[in-house]
């Protein structure tokens, strides 16, 4: 506990809720210029999906029509996940809701931070079970770099110059109560 | 929900519902409930137990559940190999732990047995390192059946606790009337069982339920009635007169449906006798779940399937 306290102390808040808020508004436009209509927006568990619901707010401000999101669950597509590493334990399963069938949309997978890529290799697996779409766009809030496979996000809203052992912490207020992004000297969270 | 959903199975085999915790049960019926989703994509498959081999041992006449299993594995992209009784080198005298040794040097990461013997799967958990799920032993248990009956009442009624439910007919030679007893008193589900004297098991009062030796007062307000099969090719000749008579007594008709709760649901584990222990407009009227049964039994095996792959290196069966 008193290590966790320490780590609080040590973090660094990288942006605030104000930020965070310009920043999705600048996202939205830049995902309106660049690919119009047909939009799906599938954010993915757990902040991917507040993430896209205030992206498709702002969307519809500034187009006038309304942008369907679903929210994608990638458990069972994850390549850490299976037979078998011994005694772990198995991620509960969440839902997944694609509102529409997804074929000839351009799909937008949203998240809150892209770090190894594997998260959204896992995403593109998942999407292509469910049909075509025209096509695959990423929109993250906060690319951090070190990535472990070919991956690149579409819509960044900031990039984060990160070691790699470094914890960045995206908080918003439907899941934690508040919005902020903070970096730290812990390892973990974020993919 | 009453009882609060456990983070892992911590075991290595499902064996029976009498070793599960409330916990457990809730968690297996919740992960089921996301799986649910895969059977209504066009692309009925997910990759989690890619490379997984999935052996299914059916020593025992089964139809329904070892098609429910091998479609589970199939969903969750394991390997499956059908073993039934009449195929392999049991007929040929070989014992149980032979035939597993022999199948465990394939490697398979699960059995999935079903066994005229009681307690055969908690044997094979014991000397194999597989994951072993019980698909039904002798007059013992038959937990996946219970899980997805349970899986279909809470799906209908947003809850099990405090459910009344009716089992009726021949529980004596019933391990899903065995499983769904243990289940339902641990989920807080009131239990009745409704059959004649002959069709009762010894020690009827340790399963939990109130006991009817008629079907009409056990009917009385009730959410859900559970009909199961009249085994008639053991039973008919020894336990009641006739096919005839035990309609006249013990079948669920529209008339003595109408003396349950309004909103009451029919559930049957099948294969169903029609005209015997239910009546066909029954069985295919607007309070029948039975087909609920059949889509939800794949979900639930495939949340075992999943969940276990976490419980390698868990200890074994009921410890």
């Amino acid at each position: 506990m008193a290590d966790k306290r320490a780590a609080r102390a040590r973090r660094i808040q990288i942006m605030d809720a104000g930020e965070i808020e310009r920043t999705i508004a600048r996202m939205a436009s830049e995902i309106v210029e660049s690919n119009g209509s047909d939009l799906l927006l599938v954010g993915i568990h757990t902040r991917g999906i507040p993430l896209a619901r205030r992206l498709a707010e702002r969307i519809s401000v500034l187009t006038g029509a309304e942008v369907p999101v679903g929210r994608l669950d990638i458990t069972l597509y994850r390549d850490d996940v299976g037979p078998w590493r011994p005694a772990h334990q198995q991620p509960l399963l969440k839902e997944t809701v694609l509102p529409v069938p997804i074929n000839d949309l351009v799909v937008f997978l949203v998240d809150d931070v892209l770090f190894t890529g594997r998260t959204i290799r896992a995403a593109l697996g998942s999407l292509v079970d469910y049909g075509r779409p025209r096509a695959v766009r990423l929109a993250v809030l906060v690319d951090r770099g070190h990535r472990e496979l070919p991956i690149a996000a579409d819509v960044v809203g900031k990039v984060l110059q990160t070691t790699s052992t470094e914890d960045v912490q995206v908080h918003l207020a439907e899941v934690d109560g508040d919005d902020g992004v903070w970096v730290g000297k812990e390892a973990g969270h974020g993919g | 929900m009453a009882v609060e959903s456990a983070s892992e199975l911590k075991r290595k085999d499902v064996v029976g519902i009498a070793s599960l915790q409330p916990g457990e049960i809730q968690l297996i019926l919740d992960t089921a409930e996301e799986l649910l989703e895969v059977a209504r994509r066009p692309i009925k498959k997910v990759p989690v137990l890619r490379g997984a081999t999935v052996v299914n041992l059916f020593m025992e006449p089964s139809t329904r559940t070892r098609f429910s299993f091998e479609m589970a594995e199939k969903r969750l992209s394991a390997d499956t190999l059908n073993f039934s009784a009449s195929t392999s080198s049991v007929s040929k005298g070989e014992t149980l732990v032979d035939t597993a040794r022999n199948l465990m040097a394939m490697a398979p990461d699960y059995i999935v047995i079903r066994h005229p013997n009681v307690g055969a799967p908690h044997r094979l958990a014991e000397v194999v390192p597989a994951s072993i799920i019980n698909a039904g032993d002798g007059i013992n248990e038959h937990p996946t059946q219970a899980l997805l009956d349970a899986f279909t009442m809470r799906q209908h009624f947003g809850r099990l606790e405090g459910l009344n439910v009716v089992i009726a007919g021949d529980i004596r030679h019933s391990r899903v009337a065995r499983s769904n007893a243990f289940l339902l008193n641990k989920m807080g589900a009131k239990l009745r069982f409704a059959a004649p004297a002959s069709l009762l098991p010894a020690g009827v009062e340790e399963l939990g339920a109130t006991t009817f030796l008629r079907l009409e007062p056990a009917l009385e307000g009730a959410d859900v009635v559970m009909m199961l099969r009249i085994q008639r090719e053991r039973q008919a000749a020894v336990n009641f007169p006739s096919a005839r008579e035990y309609y006249d007594f013990f079948a669920l008709t529209e008339e003595r449906l109408a003396l349950a709760a309004p909103h009451a649901v029919v559930m049957h584990p099948g294969p169903m006798n029609r005209g015997v222990e239910i009546d066909s407009q029954v069985a295919d009227g607007e309070r029948s779940l039975i087909l609920d049964q059949v889509t939800n039994g794949v979900a639930v095996r495939m949340a075992i399937l999943y969940l276990l792959a976490g419980g390698r290196g868990a200890a074994t069966a009921d410890s």
